[in-house]
């Protein structure tokens, strides 16, 4: 039997350099003993052994730092938990995330991602500041189950590359940065829910969403930023009605 | 910090309710309403006599409760559609927006005029 830590699998993936080649254009390479190693191993090793001139972003390798999302096989996932062996037999497709500009090779640039997730207050905004001395700030169980799968997100932006109105509309805040914006929201302890609500009114904010819901299937994890989307519809359709009656 | 550049308010919370409404509304109705019209009705069966008959119809449209749930039944459906289709169809870019909300609002809001004055035509 052939030892299958000896197995070689292809790789091809997506070379770009702006302002040296014309156009991306792939790159195939051979990896050995490569069964049981992620994609971001096999990156790695690739970069080690074969040609250290390929780039691509990567930290925690245990799917906490958000930093390798790319489209492997055409789908966007994190390298560093997506195994070589749970794709199918062939050669392995990988390229950077669809919908956004590509900065080098796997590398794409998130300046714009950035921007919207600053653009939502993305801090605790609390009604009266309290001082050291006053102690913490103090949170039922319960008020925090009502923000916490929100605040699992790692800005990974897979959601960004599945979202057909994303990439439609490059500036749509996105999925990620409305589950941002809930997580906020539904803090117990933050009084800026007014002022974050009031940055999503527009068509590039929650209304460009056409509730495709592929961010949520493909969240590593399991943030369901559909959902957050969607309750902030809601949210924004009472205040499109209700704010002549609130008080300023 | 400074706010972010802000788009203007979108009105896409005027549809976005109606949807809402009438999706409610034909899943709680919906299917009671096809059962009843479209086979209980036509097969004579389940339904006190004359139930559909054109005067029990009538009657019913001529009342202004009738009317109302004639009304919030036949328009809010076509409003939830409406919203589907043009979502769908914008999802598969099939024409420019404003053409889009065209065949789809545009329809949902001419059926809810002429209900409207069916409604009123026929009398209380
Ligand atoms: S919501 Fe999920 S897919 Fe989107 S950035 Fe956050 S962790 Fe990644
Ligand atoms: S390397 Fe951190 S998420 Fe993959």
């Amino acid at each position: 039997m052939p030892d299958p830590a000896k197995k070689t699998i292809e790789l091809r993936i997506l070379r770009y350099q702006p302002g040296v080649d014309a156009a991306p254009s792939f790159g195939t390479f051979e990896v050995a003993g490569a069964e049981n190693m992620s994609v971001l191993e096999a990156l790695q090793t690739i970069k080690d052994t074969l040609d250290g001139s390929l780039s691509f972003r990567w930290s925690c390798r245990m799917a906490v730092c958000g930093s390798c999302g790319m489209m492997i096989n055409g789908e966007p996932k994190l390298a560093c938990s997506t195994f070589l062996r749970d794709l199918p037999p062939g050669p392995v497709t990988v390229e950077p995330l669809n919908n956004f500009p590509i900065e080098r090779d796997l590398v794409i640039s998130v300046g714009g991602f950035v921007k919207k997730i600053e653009s939502i207050y993305p801090y605790i905004m609390p009604k009266e500041p309290k001082t050291v001395e006053q102690g913490p700030y103090r949170q039922t169980p319960a008020q925090l189950a009502a923000y916490e799968s929100f605040s699992d997100c790692i800005n990974c932006m897979l959601c960004y590359a599945a979202c057909p109105q994303f990439g439609e509309n490059p500036d749509f805040i996105g999925p990620g940065a409305m589950a941002l914006l809930q997580r906020y929201n539904g803090d117990s302890r933050d009084a800026g829910r007014q002022k974050r609500l009031d940055t999503i009114h527009g068509e590039n904010g929650v209304w460009s969403c056409t509730a495709v819901g592929i961010c949520s299937e493909v969240c590593p994890k399991s943030v369901d930023p559909a959902n957050a989307v969607n309750q902030n519809k809601t949210n924004s359709a009472f205040d499109f009605f209700l704010r002549f009656l609130r008080k300023e | 910090m400074t706010g972010p550049a802000r788009d203007n308010r979108s009105i896409s919370p005027i549809f976005w309710l109606l949807f809402g409404a009438g999706g409610m509304l034909s899943a709680l109705f919906g299917p009671g309403l096809i059962l009843i019209t479209g086979f209980f009705a036509p097969l004579g069966v389940g339904l006190p006599e004359n139930f559909l008959s054109y005067d029990h119809a009538l009657a019913f449209a001529q009342n202004p409760v009738g009317k109302l749930a004639v009304l919030v039944v036949v328009a809010l459906f076509f409003w939830h559609g409406a919203e589907r289709l043009f979502l769908t169809l914008k999802d598969m870019k099939a024409g420019p927006s404003l053409l889009l909300k065209l065949c789809t609002y545009g329809v949902a809001a001419v059926v809810t005029a002429a209900v409207i004055a069916l409604l009123l035509a026929i009398g209380f």
